[in-house]
């Protein structure tokens, strides 16, 4: 490719970072004169200068829409990326989280100011207990392994009001690394299961390891091969035979919302991821919210604050003292991810009990799809019909010199976003698929189109093609060696432990 | 004289006398890939055999190093911390870990020689 | 409906590829006796302009920050935020991309948190960044375990300077970690001794700078006994606008620094979603929770970053993690840098010149009212007084007035009745001089 002078390539164009622009008598904000007055400051004004550059507000627009064309979206792309169910943000979430009536209220203001933003977070609760058919739920869990911690965190204060020690936690193999790490953190300790052949857990090894130290057995359902755990009513009944509570980690919850009511399984806690299910931004990594469904045995133990309705109103219930209940502490500041309920809530009413059932049913039906016109190139793991995920693994690419990453990098040159690698553990080089019901069969059926083709070049020994993917984003593939191994984590004037150009 | 010794956790052992020098194998330096990083056990230490004795990571994995004897920690390699490319270079040379005072010579009886663990990889294939 | 592209005609000729009769046939794994065949008691999808008018009649019943006198902080604090920032974190290529985890397609994401991490070492004071945290107090709990996991002790101590949020998040996240949280008693008068506590046990003192209460305290001393005794100094920061005025924890001696970044780029949100900061020294990183991004270079030799040390992270560590943590606050620290970005030095400097100013002004505005009792000596953009009635009352009938007179210490220490008259009040550079004087009139009337 011809070199360009600048080092840009049309659209594609260089942008050095913020610390290499400006000056620092430079401002983007006009701001008044502060008022003169002596200052309170006990003689600890700061001394050295901070080092922040200075730009003028249209050279930072231009820095950040530059880098944002440097960026893969659902806006701009098909994101089948397994297990993070990337599906359509809508607009009107965006404008309802900015009215003012919402996103211009303060957490501490008297509550008698704040009825709506209580009444909005008891609706959104309202409408998370209707559709799981869960008597209670614990708002203020920041993400979905944030959730976990909730759940698992209620579970032990229930386990101890009940004067139970109970230390381990079984996790199968499959799960994402969430559950082990958040059992970790709750101080239990962590009792892997195995997979059957199926892709689902294998219940004489689950029965052989309850016992009276179990507090809980956590279960991702469908789970992360993207398969419906059949023999889940089976396994709730030994779970709670032997005294222990049945944590579901609700990452794959789209696949059956609407269809499926969690209680009705015999789960005793959920989280909810509100970034996956209904639809809020994921924002290149956050904020998410994790809302965590609570059996009638652990709501007296889910952490505060809580929203509570009488003839007078709303009310916040912030500390445990006179409230009736036995809160396992606070796991978060202020109120929850408000800012998300919102969201969330704005497409929960514009999908309605029956969207929010439809868009299970389409989502399974495009994994499906996938799966089946895709079957002959690749190798699925398992057999029979996916939920909201198909999964492959790489048999395909047996003896072609080319690794799932090789095959991934190049659907990017494809234009595309490659589908989750190397996860769920349990099958060798996982290509795991999540189309959402955000897609339409033509856009699948071009993502089919180059999956094939690119199967059939790997097998035909066009293997370089792969190695050198991709060609054509503004970086090829990175360094990850060099990045650890010495680790240069922010920009320094000297150089140093900053830029090494 | 020393001897070297194999475990089936991939990690070798050279013993000379009462002292035994502890690494990971090449087997086990490739199924890593390229370590970045190492964290040895503090000289001084009394490691149980079976004891998670010190750290490893590349990019994408992690792994424990286990101690395949019993002992106090007699001195440390620190050219492998300033420089974890030495475990994939030379595995089984330079880049050794860390060297024990063995409190237990019969474990030695326990791992397998040379031939054996050659046996045991072919037996992973 | 809008959301859905599929069309009947699609779904047909899709389950005739895939070789079903329905869509139910998909469902097959399920139990049969827990498939429920018809929607749940919630009302249908809805028009675009309908969910609109619900979600507004919910707005409309509160009542908004700006449309009064507002003077309520405690750890969340209304600034402007430029038109540019909300403008910009809406592009599609931000909002709707996931975590950087491809990083050849992420190159915008991964330069922008790098450029935040820098920018928080900087104000910080420190020497590296995460890309991020939930909130403040999250962050102090992860704070905290870290400072354990480095010394290898297990006694932490906090200071009653410290949020209670932040307090009560540390002590609930590590009630069953093996570890101690001995919390002190809330300290409006910055009288408790912490260097008489710090001993050979002692992993970590978590203070506030400014504290809960609004005064600016000189932490070097306590750092450098903290060193001696082989403890690390972690410290919290409510309002990171002080940075651009007061000596920042960096210099003080902070191993740790925390921060609570909503202050910077990010509306109040009743409280949420927020953005946690995390800074330390360099040679603490390994032991650093959070997701990190590092420089390195491309295939043909060009500057490029990448999400890197992530085997501290639970997807490669699983129960030895450093944190169950899994995503950070992506959207909300964009918003913050570019916030920042905006302001550059001279902005920062400026902007926290003008909200000391205004709370000096408020302070000074307030010395002479019968009934209140200025109890904070130093300060920033928030202090604490004492009123002649119970704080709580007289925000409840200043808020009938529509005056939001600030935030009553009673609501987070119902059980310290000596905390009953106690109010915190802030002024930022929103605080006009008018919005002042209807607090002090307010104020006069309702004390005498």
């Amino acid at each position: 490719m011809t070199k360009t002078i600048s080092g840009s390539r049309g659209l594609t164009i260089e942008e050095p970072l913020l610390f290499e622009q400006g000056s620092p008598e430079q401002c983007g904000v006009d701001l008044e004169e502060p008022p003169a007055v002596v200052d309170r400051l006990g003689g600890l004004r700061r001394k050295a200068p901070i080092g922040l550059p200075g730009l003028a507000e249209p050279t930072v627009v231009r820095h950040y829409t530059r880098l944002s064309q440097k960026n893969f979206g659902i806006d701009s792309v098909f994101y089948p990326l397994g297990s993070c169910t990337m599906k359509h943000n809508p607009r009107l979430n965006e404008k309802m989280a900015r009215l003012a009536g919402f996103a211009d209220v303060h957490p501490f203001q008297p509550e008698s100011t704040v009825q709506g933003a209580l009444a909005l977070i008891d609706l959104m609760a309202h409408w998370l207990k209707t559709l799981t058919g869960m008597p209670a739920v614990a708002m203020t869990p920041a993400a979905g392994a944030h959730g976990e911690f909730c759940g698992l965190m209620t579970i032990r204060a229930a386990l101890e009001d009940r004067g139970e020690t109970r230390t381990r936690v079984l996790v199968p193999e499959s799960a994402h690394g969430t559950n082990p790490a958040s059992a970790a953190a709750c101080g239990f300790t962590v009792d892997p299961i195995p997979a059957n052949r199926r892709g689902r857990v294998d219940l004489a090894a689950l029965k052989s390891k309850l016992g009276p130290d179990v507090a809980a057995f956590m279960l991702t359902n469908p789970n992360t091969c993207g398969l419906f755990e059949d023999e889940i009513l089976e396994i709730s009944e030994a779970v709670h035979a032997a005294g222990a509570f049945f944590y579901g980690d609700g990452a794959n919850y789209n696949a059956i919302v609407g269809r499926v009511r969690v209680a009705d399984l015999g789960i005793d806690a959920m989280h909810i991821n509100l970034h996956k299910t209904f639809s809020t931004p994921h924002g290149g990594g956050g904020p998410g919210a994790g809302p965590t469904v609570l059996s009638a045995a652990l709501a007296p133990f889910a952490p505060l604050p809580g929203v509570i309705h009488d003839d007078t109103g709303f009310h916040l219930v912030e500390h445990a003292v006179g409230s009736g209940r036995k809160p396992c502490g606070r796991i978060k500041g202020y109120h929850g991810q408000f800012g998300v309920f919102i969201r969330a809530l704005s497409y929960m009413m514009s999908m309605g009990a029956d969207g929010l059932r439809q868009s299970a049913s389409d989502a399974v039906l495009n994994a499906n799809y996938l799966l089946a016109r895709l079957s002959s190139d690749l190798t699925p793991s398992f057999e029979g019909p996916c939920m909201h995920e198909a999964l492959f693994d790489d048999r395909f690419l047996k003896d072609s010199g080319v690794s799932t990453l090789d095959f991934a990098k190049a659907l990017i040159d494809e234009g595309f976003h490659p589908m989750t690698m190397y996860f769920p553990l349990v099958v060798h080089g996982a290509l795991l698929m999540e189309p959402t019901e955000s897609e339409s069969k033509e856009t699948l059926d071009g993502f089919i189109a180059s999956v094939q083709g690119l199967a059939r070049r790997a097998k035909a020994g066009d293997g370089e093609l792969f190695h050198n993917a991709p060609e054509f984003t503004p970086r090829r593939r990175l360094d990850e060696t060099a990045a650890a191994r010495s680790p240069v984590l922010r920009w320094s004037p000297a150089g140093g432990n900053g830029d090494k150009k | 004289m020393s001897k070297t010794y194999f475990t089936k956790e991939h990690e070798w052992v050279t013993v000379s006398g009462d002292e035994g020098k502890v690494g990971i194998t090449d087997y086990a330096q490739h199924a890593l890939g390229d370590v970045v990083f190492v964290e040895l056990p503090d000289i001084g230490k009394k490691l149980a055999k079976g004891a998670e004795a010190a750290v490893v990571e590349s990019v994408k994995a992690a792994s424990d190093v286990f101690s395949p004897v019993t002992g106090e920690v007699l001195a440390v390699n620190a050219a492998i911390v300033d420089q974890p490319s030495l475990i994939n270079e030379s595995p089984e040379e330079g880049a050794w870990f860390f060297t024990v005072r063995l409190a237990a010579l019969d474990e030695i009886g326990e791992m397998m020689d040379r031939a054996a663990y050659d046996d045991f990889l072919k037996s992973l294939e | 409906m809008r959301y859905l592209p599929l069309t009947d005609a699609d779904r047909k000729a899709m389950l005739a590829a895939i070789g079903v009769a329905s869509v139910d046939d998909l469902f097959i794994d399920v139990p049969q006796a827990v498939r429920r065949d018809a929607p749940v008691e919630l009302p249908p999808h809805a028009s675009e302009y309908e969910v609109e008018r619900r979600l507004t009649e919910l707005a409309g019943r509160n009542l908004v920050a700006g449309s009064g006198p507002f003077f309520l902080g405690a750890g969340a604090y209304r600034h402007h935020v430029p038109a540019t920032v909300d403008a910009l974190i809406q592009r599609g290529e931000f909002l709707t991309s996931y975590t950087p985890y491809q990083p050849e397609v992420s190159q915008g994401t991964l330069q922008y948190l790098f450029e935040f991490q820098t920018q928080v070492a900087l104000i910080t004071g420190m020497e590296v960044a995460n890309a991020s945290m939930y909130d403040g107090a999250t962050a102090t709990a992860e704070a905290a375990a870290m400072a354990c996991r480095i010394t290898r002790r297990k006694s932490i101590l906090l200071s009653g300077s410290l949020h209670p949020h932040y307090r009560s998040v540390t002590a609930t996240a590590l009630q069953f970690s093996g570890l101690t949280v001995e919390a002190l008693d809330p300290d409006p008068l910055d009288l408790e001794d912490l260097i008489g506590r710090v001993g050979p046990e002692t992993a970590c003192v978590v203070v506030q700078n400014p504290g809960f209460f609004g005064r600016i305290v000189d932490l070097s001393a306590l750092a450098a006994v903290c060193h001696d005794e082989g403890a690390l100094l972690v410290v919290a920061v409510a309002e990171p606008v002080s940075l651009g005025l007061i000596e920042p924890p960096g210099a003080m001696g902070a191993d740790i620094v925390v921060a609570e970044g909503q202050s910077i780029g990010n509306a109040l949100n009743f409280g949420g979603p927020g953005l946690g900061l995390f800074a330390t020294r360099e040679r603490f990183v390994r032991q650093m929770s959070g997701r990190v991004v590092g420089q390195t270079v491309d295939a043909d030799g060009r500057r490029g970053w990448v999400l890197t040390l992530s085997t501290r992270e639970q997807h490669i560590r699983r129960e030895k993690a450093t944190s169950n943590i899994c995503t950070n606050s992506g959207l909300c620290a964009l918003a913050f840098t570019i916030h920042l970005a905006l302001l550059g030095e001279a902005g920062l400097r400026k902007l926290a010149e003008i909200n000391h100013a205004k709370a000096v002004r408020l302070a000074e505005k307030l010395q002479p009212v019968k009934g209140v009792r200025l109890l904070s000596q130093t300060f920033f953009n928030e202090f604490a007084v004492a009123l002649s009635k119970p704080a709580a009352d007289v925000v409840e009938t200043l808020a009938s007035r529509r005056i939001l007179a600030g935030v009553p210490a009673s609501r987070f220490y119902p059980s310290y009745p000596e905390l009953d008259e106690v109010l915190l009040l802030a002024a930022t550079e929103m605080t006009s001089e008018a919005d002042m004087d209807s607090l002090v009139a307010a104020l006069k009337e309702v004390l005498s």
